[in-house]
């Protein structure tokens, strides 16, 4: 089937309109679709882009409240990389890993949205690098552990564990004499 | 291995193997993007930033091997041709985006296909893992271990609070995109999938058409994936999905069953008819060859071939595509040419299985 419009290219797209009960078919080409508007080009869809530096200006016109130095707000640079926060606001993209420490004050409202209103990492922690962070969840972990065995009313498992965390506190490894029972 | 063999053997190794749920489920991808911690993102930094990347990542990792992904391989962009790059995209081991980058991107690709890296695209690193049918668990075990490998010699960028630091906001924390492919014409069919995305979308799952442009599934080809990245820990995140790919899978099982039950002359008809335009065009869109294939291989998986392999879907889905319809035909084809092509390559595949 050749499009209605140009006759040239073969009709890629098929309307069907009912206007009061009448139906009406259209087969047109990508290209005379584009140009008569049923459809927008790739350059126009909505990009998830669009989407948040709509959040992003939303953020910087709470910002403008009196109180808060305007001037400021847009010299906010990132010393690293040198990305302003307008910037940031406009591509919707960080520069560089230090622009997270930048613009930190803005970065909840952002995230919240982007993230069902998360705003803190809950996951891998990198294996080699972070071995004291990794402790530091660790202790944690058994904190909370802790807690439920003394709500339980465990005791004697709970002694174990509070040694545990002593020894991982203290600088241990958490290896050999703390696994054994 | 160079580049040539490894596009002309179309199909990777990882794709002929059959997965769990492989009636259902394709496949299974798990994708984790880092970055270097003291290079800026590649959308902002100087070529000769972003060539500290490249030359690391092929320092330590070109040629090298990680358990049974042996054999890594680094493609510059700067040195393939398009349409080389083309069919890596058709392939799913680069991104389009990563097509258009010049500056110090590439891909380091294992000799089996299912890990590729991606370097310099909007991260510093994309590493993505393929599964042939439904493996969560198992992919992002293995995903993890390889991150720890890599990790063994680059200083990622990490935030105690916001995980690992990414270009994007929208993929802060766990860097990770889990996505599974699914083949659901049944339920397409009967239109009760556009009823479950909605319910879908508010857990945070993101369900979008293969192949296709927008929310239209060429060939009933879905993919459904995380999108939250922050403040839930990988294994949730995984754990989320799987539920709803069961989910999707029991629907779609019951569909097909209820299909054959109460039309079923009315689905072999449709079936067999598909069967009869592959098998005998000149001359085929890709569209129409997406939706015969899918109604090729739903005939395939309620029984009405014994003779057919269920991997022609996958298969197909990947040759019809423009680049290895070219690559083929060792010549740049029209449009019009290519569909002439890609009746003919179809027409030849059905031989092939018919031997």
């Amino acid at each position: 089937m050749e499009c209605e419009v140009c006759h040239e290219n073969p009709a890629t797209l098929h309307l069907t309109n009912y206007i009061n009960g009448q139906k009406t078919e259209l087969h047109v080409c990508q290209k005379c679709a584009m140009e008569k508007g049923y459809i927008e080009s790739k350059d126009d869809a909505y990009t998830i882009h669009d989407l948040l530096s709509g959040l992003f200006s939303f953020n910087s016109n709470l910002s403008k409240q009196p109180g808060i130095n305007k001037s400021n707000q847009s010299e906010l640079t990132c010393p690293h990389c040198k990305m302003t926060y307008h910037q940031f606001a406009k591509v919707g993209k960080f520069g560089c890993a230090h622009c997270y420490k930048t613009f930190e004050d803005h970065l909840n409202p952002i995230f919240r949205r982007v993230h069902s209103g998360n705003t803190e990492h809950s996951g891998k922690i990198p294996k080699r690098q972070h071995v004291y962070l990794q402790q530091k969840r660790l202790i944690q972990d058994y904190r909370n552990q802790l807690k439920i065995l003394i709500d339980e009313e465990n005791f004697e498992e709970a002694a174990k564990l509070r040694d545990r965390i002593k020894a991982l506190e203290s600088g241990e490894s958490s290896s050999d004499s703390n696994e054994e029972e | 291995m160079s580049l040539q063999s490894f596009i002309d053997n179309a199909i990777s190794p990882w794709m002929q193997e059959e997965g769990p749920d492989h009636d259902i489920v394709l496949s299974t991808r798990i994708r984790l993007a880092r970055n270097f911690t003291d290079v800026p993102f590649p959308i902002v930094a100087e070529e000769e930033k972003l060539k500290i990347v490249s030359n690391w990542i092929k320092e330590h990792f070109n040629q090298k091997s990680f358990n049974q992904y042996d054999g890594l391989e680094y493609f510059a962009m700067s040195t393939l041709q398009p349409i080389e790059k083309r069919a890596l995209v058709e392939k799913h081991l680069i991104s389009p985006y990563l097509m258009e980058q010049e500056k110090e991107s590439g891909v380091l690709v294992s000799k089996n296909e299912q890990v590729s890296l991606m370097v310099n695209e909007e991260d510093h690193i994309r590493l993505q893992l393929y599964f042939p049918g439904l493996q969560l668990d198992r992919g992002l075990e293995e995903a993890f271990h390889l991150d720890d490998w890599l990790e063994e010699k680059i200083d990622y960028a990490f935030d105690e609070k916001r995980g690992y630091l990414t270009s994007c906001p929208t993929n802060v924390g766990t860097g990770l995109r889990a996505s599974v492919m699914m083949h659901l014409p049944a339920l397409t069919l009967t239109s009760k999938i556009g009823k479950m995305v909605p319910a879908i979308n508010q857990l945070g799952l993101v369900v979008r058409g293969m192949y296709g442009e927008g929310s239209e599934a060429v060939g009933n080809i879905y993919q459904i994936s995380n999108q939250i990245t922050l403040g839930r820990s990988e294994q949730d995140i995984i754990e989320d999905l799987q539920s709803v790919v069961e989910k999707l899978i029991e629907q779609e099982r019951f569909a097909r069953e209820l299909l054959v039950e109460q039309s079923e002359l009315r689905l072999e008809d449709r079936v067999f008819r598909s069967y009869g335009i592959l098998k005998y065009s000149r001359i085929i869109e890709s569209k129409e060859a997406a939706k015969c294939l899918s109604d090729l291989r739903l005939g395939i998986d309620v029984g009405y071939f014994k003779h057919l392999s269920r991997s022609i879907l996958n298969e197909l889905m990947v040759l019809t595509q423009p680049a290895f319809l070219q690559q083929y035909a060792q010549e740049t084809l029209t449009p019009k040419q290519r569909d002439i092509k890609r009746a003919t390559i179809i027409r030849e595949r059905l031989r092939l299985e018919e031997s």
